[in-house]
This record gives structure tokens, sequence and C-alpha cells, in this order.
């Protein structure tokens, strides 16, 4: 089989973040002009060559805003991605794949977000009336993000005898990442699993912990071509391989109505991801695996393959994904303990393993996997270190 | 008549859903060429492509296939009687179809009314109508489930 046209044909070569708060005084421009100049920083790349940008649909800083404050270059390609905390990986890949084929050479990719915007809440902007696809579940009082995944979790713990113990398995981990991450959110606060259980229910069966933090912050990459990123001043982070997934009859969240809900999004992506990769999920040394809520990380794990379908939780207790485990998961402390900014502090955090430079860093890390959102049309991108 | 915090805003192609429930019927769209069924409803059929529709009442019985218990914050309306139940019911006649909502004692009580402990997946159910629900732009009869 030929190598996939785009395989480490790009990489990361800048990687910028906020800090992250409940309630930043700055907007989510300057939250993001900040997050790119370090990206650009880091990377040591004169903002006058970029000549790419790449976020999400539901990002409220504009192209023109971003370059005109920056300074940049012409901008040769710009795009969005729908669908949220599903978009960040395909963000990142359209990006590459812009700057691999010569549309653009220096791609910045970013997300800032501030909880109490309203575009980043598209649920809470409900009139007395409601149209489209949430007719179909919103009046009858399955208002948010948390209710919807809440109903695939109860389903899921049914078919496969999952229980809160596994939830709390996997919250408790990724919360022990974020207490060795003094920018994390969480970073000072220990969770036990008595901490666990004794928060109040927010829809049942998932609980406050269950859930991703609030934060005003904001991220950002910056995307060259491989033979300019290894004469760079960073270690590249190569983007090896990347997919994205909007699987069929497919309908974002309330996903009910399809012959079998369980097999979301991650399914179909991971499926593209590993065909277009040298590696398979065993050969995976560290994962941010996208943790807007608990399960989304069990069913991730299955939709990748790192275990069978139904054999999450037993595999969370068996390898271990917190720091030490044999499968490290959200090492910065994630969407739930780290940050929530759609994302994206993930795949910045998966760059960071491949430098040897997170806080729960996993030794000699090459294949770092990240994904977008499960449950919704999501992507993944597979990083691989400059020395495998 | 009672008030609810949230009514569906009717479209084309719900209207027939809709105007189903008050009538006392559960229907569901189908192709009008090939006849497959298919929730929620769209205009085109995904399997042969047509726009032909048609709307066939259901039995209106199922079983629940998922619920959830949802607790504070939520919008005021629903803050206020939370917390209670939103279940999802998979149709007998075809499973994989589905509808969201909520276990009852009788078909005008309230959506807290039954104990979440007693909710159980794969319980019978079947459909009952409510009396039409208003706000300033008209009314809406709920589809409602009690044990069957």
């Amino acid at each position: 089989m030929p190598t996939p046209l785009l395989q480490d044909a790009t990489a990361i070569v800048g990687i910028g973040a906020t800090t992250w708060s409940k309630s930043s005084t700055r907007s989510e421009l300057e939250l993001a002009l900040d997050a790119i100049s370090a990206a650009l920083d880091d990377a040591g790349i004169d903002p006058s060559e970029v000549d790419g940008l790449s976020s999400y649909t539901l990002e409220s800083t504009e192209e023109v805003e971003i370059a005109r404050n920056l300074g940049l270059g012409d901008i040769g390609y710009f795009g969005k991605v729908h669908y949220g905390g599903g978009a960040g990986c395909g963000v990142v890949g359209q990006a590459s794949m812009a700057v691999a084929t010569g549309v653009c050479n220096v791609a910045v990719a970013w997300r800032s977000r501030k909880r109490g915007s309203a575009a980043s809440r598209p649920w809470a902007g409900v009139g007395q009336r409601i149209g489209g696809p949430a007719q179909w579940s919103r009046p009858f009082g399955l208002l948010r993000p948390v209710d919807e995944i809440a109903m695939l979790t109860r389903r899921y713990c049914h078919e496969f005898g999952a229980t809160r113990d596994d939830l709390c398995t996997v919250a408790t981990s990724i919360r022990a990442h974020a207490n060795l991450n003094p920018a994390a959110q969480m970073g000072a606060k220990p969770m036990t699993r008595e901490d666990y259980f004794g928060a109040r229910m927010i829809s049942e069966p998932l609980c406050l912990f269950d859930n991703c933090l609030e934060t005003d912050g904001a991220a950002a990459v910056v995307i060259v071509r491989a033979d300019r990123a290894v004469a760079g001043p960073q270690p590249p982070a190569f983007i090896h391989s990347w997919a994205q997934s909007l699987p069929r009859q497919h309908q974002t969240m309330t996903n009910y109505f399809c012959d079998d809900p369980l097999l979301g999004p991650a399914w179909a992506c991971g499926e593209q991801l590993w065909e277009r990769s040298e590696v398979g999920p065993s050969d995976i040394d560290v994962c941010q695996l996208y943790d807007a809520f608990s399960p989304l990380v069990l069913l991730s794990l299955e939709g990748y393959g790192f275990c069978g379908r139904g054999e999450a939780a037993g595999f969370v207790a068996e390898q271990g994904i917190g720091p030490g485990g044999g499968l490290p998961v959200n090492t910065s402390g994630g969407g739930m303990s780290e940050a929530y900014i759609h994302g994206f502090n993930l795949i910045v955090e998966a760059v960071r393993q491949v430098r040897g430079t997170s806080t729960s860093q996993t030794p000699g890390a090459t294949w770092s996997l990240v994904t977008s959102g499960e449950g919704v049309p999501t992507g993944a991108v597979l990083l691989r270190g400059a020395n495998p | 008549m009672i008030t609810a915090a949230l009514l569906p805003l009717l479209d084309p192609q719900s209207t027939p859903f809709w105007e189903g429930c008050g009538l006392g019927e559960l229907r569901v769209q189908s192709c009008g060429s090939c006849h497959a069924r298919r929730m929620p409803p769209r205009p085109m059929c995904p399997i042969c492509r047509s726009l032909d529709v048609e709307w066939r009442a259901t039995s209106g019985r199922g079983r629940i296939w998922s619920y959830v218990v949802p607790h504070p914050p939520l919008l005021p309306a629903f803050n206020d009687i939370a917390p209670y139940n939103v279940i999802v019911v998979s149709l007998d006649e075809m499973p994989t179809i589905r509808f969201v909502g909520n276990l009852v004692s009788s078909a005008d009580g309230p959506i807290n009314e039954v104990d979440p402990a007693g909710i159980a997946i794969n319980s019978p159910v079947r459909v009952v109508f409510s009396s039409p629900i208003a706000d300033e732009v008209g009314e809406v009869a709920f589809p409602r489930w009690v044990r069957a």
C-alpha cells in the first residue's frame, strides 16, 4: 500500500496557551492573541509569515481581527470546523492539509473561550419555542449536553455492566494527572473516591465530577511542513495521521435515532485514522481523549480500538490511565481537571508529550494520540515524536 | 389548559407529528415511495432519495431504552420540578424508531411524579397524550408514556 499522502508531511512546531481561570477580565480576542503570540514565539516564527488560519465555527474571534492585531501576512487559507467539541482535531487536521498541499505555508489553529459567552453555550440561548432537531428532545426536559450524554451512559452501563465506580476511576485518574500540573484549574485540589461519590448529581447517572470544568482561556498551535519543522527551535510533533468522522445517520448529541447509538463517531474515525497510520492502538504511548464528560473516555477507548466493545471499564481498571498507568490519558488534567476550551488544551498537551515536557510525562513518548468529542461529529490527530 | 416552559416550533417536517398528538395518534414519517420509516422526520428518504412523504400511526407501544434524572441547574421552569425523569422509548414494531419523552402516572400528570428508583430499562410503556399546552403562538399536545 502506498504511504498516505499526508503522513508526516507537516508538524506542530509551536504551542501556546493562556492561564486558565473561571472569570478572566480579558476579552476572548485578547485571550486568543495572547495564546497565538505565545505559540509563534515558541516556534520562532514571525507573525508576518503566517498565511493560514483555522478555528471552530463556535469561535467568536474572527480571522480579520486575529490577522490585523497580530500583524499577520496575507492570509491564503482560512477555514472553520463545526460541531463544538468535535471540531478541534479537524481544525488542526484541515490546517495541516492546507500546509501539506502548499495552499499555505505557516498555519495557526486556535480556540478562545469564555464560559459566559453566549456562543460558547448554544443550549443556554433557547427561546420559548424549540425548532429543528432539538424539538424532539428539549421540550421533554432533556436540556443540557450532560443530560444528552447521561442518556447514552445509562444505556451503556445497562448493556455492558459498567458502573459509577468505573466513571469514578476515570475522573480520579484524570484529576491525579492535573495534580501534577500547576497550571491546571484543579492542580491543587486532589479528588478521592469519597469526594466523587459525595458530589451532587447533575443528571443521573452523572454527578458533578463526571463533568468538565468551566474555563476562560485560549490555546493555539503553529503548523509548518516537515522539512521546515526539523530546522526549528522545538522538537517537531509530526502530524502522522488525522481523520474526521460524521458517520451515517448520526444526529449529534441526541444520537438516539440510528441503529446502534452507542457506536458513536469515534468508531468510524478510528477506522480511518488507523488505516492512514503506520501503527495501531497497541503502539500508542499516551492519549488525550476528549472528556467533556467521563463516559466519553470509556466510549473513546473502545471506538479507537484500545479494547473491545464494552470492555473499557475493565481496561481502565487493569491498565490504569492515571500517572504511571499502562495508557496515561489526559495527562495535563484534560477538560475535567485542567481546563475546558472545547478540547484544544488536549492538542497542546499531546505536543508536550512528544517534546517530553508534560508535567505528567510518559517516558519516551513517541506516539501521542489526541481525539475530539465523542457523541458529535469528531476528529483525531496522531502525533509522532521526532525520535521514534 | 396548562402552560409549559418549552414548546416545539412546528415546521413543515414536524407538523404532522405534533398534529397527530392532538388527535391521539403517535405518528411516524415514512417514505412515500419505498415506505421506509424514519425518525426524526426529514424531507428526503435516505434509502431511495424520494421526496414523497407519508405519515402513519404507530402502535404507541414500546420499551424504555434509557432514562435520566436531571437535577439543577436547569432552565427555571424545569428547576422548579427537578428532579424529574426523561426517557427514551424504543417502538415495539420497529425498535430503531425511538422517541424522547417522560414517564408519567397519567396523561396530564407531572413529569416528576414517578419515583425514579422504579424506572427500569426494557420496561413496557404505552403512549398517552397530554391536554393541549398553550403559549402565545398556539397549543401543542405532548406525547407522554405510562407503564403498559
